[in-house]
């Protein structure tokens, strides 16, 4: 009997290389997605078998028990057991054994082979193992486990062939007896897993000379926190300095289009729809692209290498001091590239208050959708002169904010704990995997699909926000003499709700800013930019900068008003959604609107007072 | 029962586990270290402690791991002194000592 393979999973504990085998098996065509009704990320690709068939290859999120202890082992125990509602159950598994690491793998892989799936085993990182002096022996594997093992360096693309081989072949009708009896307990099979790990061993020498060395300078109580300090402001330092020269040619390739487009077509309604609409609004975010990919290609970096956690340790002592955990970090961190992967990263925080008090602290962290309203604020109203060598005042009040918003997140964590999510001080245990050099092609997978998430969403939610505000801006369209913003539609709600931001200094254009900008925070610039190109009368005026513009319009304290209510405001529909998602619920998103609102009301306003009252 | 604290070793130090005290443990937490492979019998090396001088948190070399907690949880582990040969994987021991998995 022969029935083909559909669906192919990838099992195995956190940190055996499953995502490196899943990059090499299925290349760049991967589709990232939710299982329906919960929140851990749904991996799939496709990937070819010996018969030249396409089968899905699923990338489960590493387990160490089938006794699930957090929402994405249980994604992986549902899978597996073909409980997980709109979820195939899988013809076939593939189990990724860490080769340097085989006791504590072997656990797992008993559990998994006992269930009676045609299983292959793929025995990994089995250089990484050579390089420390392991020489395993992957026959004595096979025959202990009763399941083909095959040897793979997964980034170097070593064993995949024979992998599917073998799974083809053992997919392939044969019933098969599991040699790993199903009623073990956890005990019974460490110790079966220690013997079967010893039998394969063929020679082991001197152990984590690499790994100990490292750990011990970046782990080093004193000199670690200096490292790991050093490293956020290199990388803080590199999003804007290697930024710059790709954004001006991303920038000045816009103004060439929107130039062109003004010299080639006739005057009329269509043509200011793509030059103040499409080029003003959406060019203006896209040149942001730089920033993130390399803000988010740092992410990628630390967490492929086997940092993050290195970073989650160090940064725990502070994390428990306003009750959370190191394991809190890690999301955060990523937050400042954008709340969304970061508020789904709280998944793995097991203490399900600490991860709540995370997720409602998560939009406070400057995401790079503030970068954009930032730069334009801050390019406008701080003069770029130094304040010290190699401080120059621009970058201080960056920073600055940045600080504002971290300040203002561990504040809001320590009341929190103390109050709506009160609780005993959690607890961390996590992990700390080998080093690894990062394969330039796993990074570039996953800087692509970054990119290609920010871009899309340049391509729908903020196209069609600029568009819609272009058109609530143009109509109806003002009489002689009169001013086109005022006449407006968008006007009149601006007008409107102008009387409530009054207090703390906004005038009507920022007002207006404001409403496209709950779609995502970085409209607010390209409302501003569509705001001033349809404002504007003539021609010459359209294409003067932004920065300019505000400038002239604008008094200080206003700007840096306007700087800090995008330190806290909620403003990101997106963010919003997948807490309801990730919290069950409108509960806590709306408390999350709610605090975040007022903070930033508070905030804006104190800064304009004292700004105004400071003289400046 | 003779023996430390896991969260009062010595830094460097090679142990094995006699006890854990899983009722100091919460539910998920022991779930957790259980299946990270602290379990009676196991040696563990307690490799790095705290930052800027505090105790807090640990890390702990457990076979070819290594696995950060807090001394809180560490506290619930007891320990005594495993000849250091540099090379452990969990649970071997050497051959004069008892077995106490074998009684379990």
């Amino acid at each position: 009997m022969t029935r083909p393979i559909q669906t192919v999973a990838l099992v195995g504990n956190p940190n055996a290389g499953k995502s490196a085998l899943f990059n090499a098996l299925t290349g760049a065509r991967q589709k990232i997605a939710n299982y329906p009704g919960v929140t851990v990320e749904r991996k799939s690709g496709r990937m070819t078998l010996p018969s030249g068939e396409l089968a899905e290859l699923i990338d489960l999120p590493g387990s160490y028990s089938l006794d699930a202890a957090s929402p994405d082992e249980e994604v992986t125990r549902r899978v597996i057991l073909g409980e997980q509602q709109g979820q195939r159950r899988p013809d076939a598994l593939i189990l990724v054994l860490d080769a340097n690491n085989l006791e504590q793998h072997l656990v797992f892989a008993q559990e998994i082979i006992a269930l009676g799936l045609p299983v292959v085993a793929a025995l990994n990182m089995v250089d990484l193992a050579k390089r420390d002096g392991l020489i395993l022996d992957a026959k004595a594997l096979e025959n202990a486990l009763g399941i083909p093992v095959v040897e793979t360096v997964a980034v170097r693309r070593k064993g995949l062939t024979e992998l599917s081989t073998a799974l083809a072949k053992a997919a392939d009708g044969h019933e098969i007896e599991p040699a790993i009896s199903d009623d073990l307990d956890m005990a019974e099979r460490r110790i079966s897993a220690r013997a079967m790990a010893k039998a394969a061993i063929l020679s082991e020498t001197r152990q984590r000379r690499l790994h100990r060395g490292l750990d011990k300078v970046l782990l080093n109580p004193w000199a670690g926190p200096v490292i790991l300090v050093a490293l956020l402001f290199v990388i803080f330092q590199a999003v804007f300095a290697w930024a710059t020269p790709f954004a001006d040619a991303l920038d000045g390739a816009v103004m060439a289009i929107s130039d062109w487009v003004v010299a080639t077509f006739p005057s009329n309604i269509l043509r200011d729809a793509i030059t103040e609409g499409l080029l003003a609004g959406v060019g203006s975010v896209v040149v942001f692209l730089p920033q993130i990919v390399i803000l988010f290609f740092f992410i990628l970096l630390m967490e492929a290498s086997g940092y993050m956690a290195r970073a989650a340790f160090l940064m725990d002592r502070m994390m428990a001091f306003v009750g959370l955990s190191g394991r809190s970090f890690i999301p955060l961190l990523s937050s400042f590239a954008c709340a969304i992967p970061g508020i789904m990263a709280t998944r793995s925080i097991a203490d399900p208050k600490d991860r709540l008090t995370t997720i409602l602290i998560a939009p406070m962290m400057t995401c790079s959708a503030r970068l954009p309203v930032y730069a334009v604020i801050i390019a406008a109203f701080i003069p770029a002169r130094s304040v010290g060598p190699g401080i120059g005042l621009q970058g201080l009040v960056l920073f600055a904010l940045y600080i504002a918003g971290i300040v203002g997140a561990m504040l809001v964590a320590l009341i929190l704990r103390r109050s709506a999510v009160k609780g005993d001080s959690s607890g961390f245990i996590m992990e700390l995997p080998r080093y690894q050099m990062p394969r330039l092609r796993d990074l570039a997978i996953g800087l692509w699909q970054r990119a290609w998430i920010f871009l899309r969403r340049a391509g729908t939610i903020i196209f069609s926000v600029t568009v819609v505000l272009w058109l609530l801006l143009s109509f109806p369209q003002a009489g002689p003499g009169e001013d086109q913003v005022d006449a407006s539609i968008a006007g009149h709600i601006a007008n409107g709700l102008a009387v409530v931001v009054e207090p703390i200094g906004f005038n009507r254009d920022m007002a207006l800013a404001l409403i496209p900008a709950m779609a995502a925070r970085e409209v607010a610039v390209s409302s501003l930019a569509t705001t001033y190109a349809v404002a504007s009368d003539d021609e010459e005026k359209t294409a003067q900068a932004l920065e300019d513009r505000l400038a002239g319009d604008w008094t200080l304290p206003m700007a840096l008003s306007f700087l800090a209510w995008f330190v806290f405001a909620p403003q990101c529909l997106s963010t919003i959604a997948v807490a309801k998602r990730e919290t069950n619920g409108w509960k806590w998103p709306a408390f999350m609107l709610a605090y975040l609102f007022a903070l930033a009301y508070l905030s804006a306003g104190a800064t304009y007072w004292i700004a105004l009252s400071a003289g400046l | 029962m003779a023996g430390e604290r896991l969260a009062d070793c010595e830094l460097g130090t090679s142990v094995r586990i006699l006890a854990v005290d899983w009722d100091h443990l919460g539910n998920a937490e022991a779930r957790r270290l259980r299946a990270l492979g602290f379990d009676v019998g196991a040696v563990l090396r307690l490799a790095h402690r705290g930052v800027f001088g505090g105790r807090d948190p640990i890390a702990i070399e457990v076979g070819r791991m290594t696995v950060a907690l807090r001394r809180h949880h560490a506290s619930a582990i007891m320990v005594e002194a495993a000849p250091d040969e540099g090379l452990h994987p969990a649970g071997q021991r050497p051959a004069s000592n008892s077995n106490p998995e074998s009684a379990a």
